[in-house]
């Protein structure tokens, strides 16, 4: 059972963002949460990542999987995004974001293995969460994504209630992320969040030891 | 979603399940859901009973091959009996739990088959043992498991509390059972559950439409 490897399993295998990611709409605006940790195989590779990309001012996304696939998606948004933008001359709407993130994780399928999470605010719709997992596009109040969020499933089922606040989603968040990386061993690290409201965009990281703690923590 | 492929490849009829035991003060539940399942795509049945009683103040319950789990609860009772005779008096609950271990663990190569065992005695009150599927035994206060179990690791952590009284233990279990089943798609039917205490045995079934309804349901 304790066979030295003969070459570290970082060299080899996949590097992905076995993940936990989650966000969730309030009333003004979103709040999207991950953790840090990206791991190859049985390596963790960065313990620091931050898995909230920028797509455009008010509009961000939360990245799972392939780490490579998941950052050229996101990537790629960016870029088409702020052409967009330019073309239409104001704020793009976060559906149009989601759906340039959806066309390409539809039409490359087979190719690709990550799972963007959309949310951010624009001023038709306010705030606004959209999953685009395997290629479809569906508005939701809230979501869960990652390998870390099967363990979660249960706990953001009995938890969330409609029309909490912008602090109540901030505290339902970091309590999802610390349950699922206490849980998931592809999850783990700090906490990132990002609120996103009429305002702008404002980041914030939880370090390891300020998270809450449960039951036999 | 994705989600890791968290069952074995288990041939024939598998309760794919969700299985529970919580300890609280004064007593022990323990509980599951009632549906039997071959692959994962056919329910072959709807109410079976997975709570099954070793001894007066013992239960256990079964996840994993139905067919294994059956004979070696069966093998079980037997030695329990037994034991309890040549002693004259009532089992301990971690002797229950031991006589299943040594099977599992002897026979670890054709069984598939893990156990929770919970009960009352005389020694240490309510205690809640696990027995994992190559022939681990535990001692938690409390402890669920089964395919549904994935998806409540995250409720669980964050809402047992040790010293809880019956009422709050019961609602603690249901909702558990509940948010299983609503995730997982080899969990389902009713909701069985036995309390355990000092001065007898309950047995409280929660028929589908009863159970506790969460956000979207």
């Amino acid at each position: 059972m304790l066979e030295e490897p003969s070459e570290p399993g970082w060299l080899s295998e996949e590097v992905t963002t076995g993940t936990t990611i989650i966000a969730i709409e309030f009333d003004g605006g979103v709040v999207l949460g991950s953790d840090s940790r990206v791991s190859a195989g049985e390596t963790v590779v960065n313990r620091v990542m931050n898995k909230l990309s920028l797509l455009h001012d008010k509009i961000y996304c939360a990245l799972s999987g392939s780490a490579a696939d998941a950052q050229t998606i996101a990537e790629m948004v960016n870029y088409q995004l702020d052409v967009h933008s330019i073309e239409v001359g104001e704020d793009p709407q976060v559906r149009s974001a989601a759906s340039l993130v959806k066309n390409i994780s539809y039409k490359y399928k087979e190719e690709l293995s990550a799972h963007l999470i959309v949310a951010g605010w624009d001023k038709r719709g306010g705030g606004q969460v959209y999953v685009t997992l395997n290629g479809l596009l569906s508005r939701q109040p809230f979501a869960v994504g990652g390998s870390g969020s099967a363990y979660v499933y249960g706990f953001v089922d009995a938890e969330y209630r409609k029309a909490m606040s912008k602090e109540d989603c901030q505290q339902f968040v970091v309590n999802t992320l610390s349950l699922a990386m206490s849980r998931d061993g592809s999850s783990g690290g700090v906490a990132y969040l990002v609120t996103i409201d009429e305002k702008g965009a404002e980041e914030k990281c939880i370090l390891g030891n300020e998270l809450p703690t449960f039951y036999d923590q | 979603m994705e989600r890791r492929f968290m069952d074995s490849q288990i041939k024939g009829v598998s309760t794919g399940t969700t299985i529970l035991a919580v300890t609280f003060n004064g007593g022990v539940i323990i509980g599951s859901d009632s549906r039997a399942s071959i692959g994962g795509y056919y329910v072959s049945s709807k109410t079976i009973n997975k709570l099954i009683q070793v001894h007066d103040r013992i239960f256990c319950c079964i996840a994993g091959s139905l067919a294994d789990a059956q004979a070696v609860t069966k093998a079980a009772k037997f030695q329990i009996s037994f034991h309890s005779i040549q002693m004259e008096s009532p089992p301990l609950v971690k002797a229950a739990a031991s006589v299943l271990r040594e099977l599992c663990y002897n026979n670890k190569e054709e069984l598939q088959a893990g156990f929770i065992t919970a009960g009352w005695d005389r020694k240490k009150g309510p205690q809640v043992y696990t027995v994992a599927l190559g022939g681990m035994l535990l001692s938690q206060p409390f402890t669920i498991g089964g395919s549904g179990s994935t998806y409540i690791y995250g409720y669980a952590d964050a809402k047992y509390k040790p010293d809880m009284s019956k009422e709050e233990c019961l609602q603690f279990a249901t909702n558990a059972l509940a948010l299983a089943m609503g995730r997982d798609n080899v969990s389902g039917g009713v909701a069985h559950l036995v309390v355990i205490t000092e001065e007898g045995v309950e047995h409280v079934v929660i028929p589908g439409d009863k159970l506790p309804k969460f956000h979207d349901e």
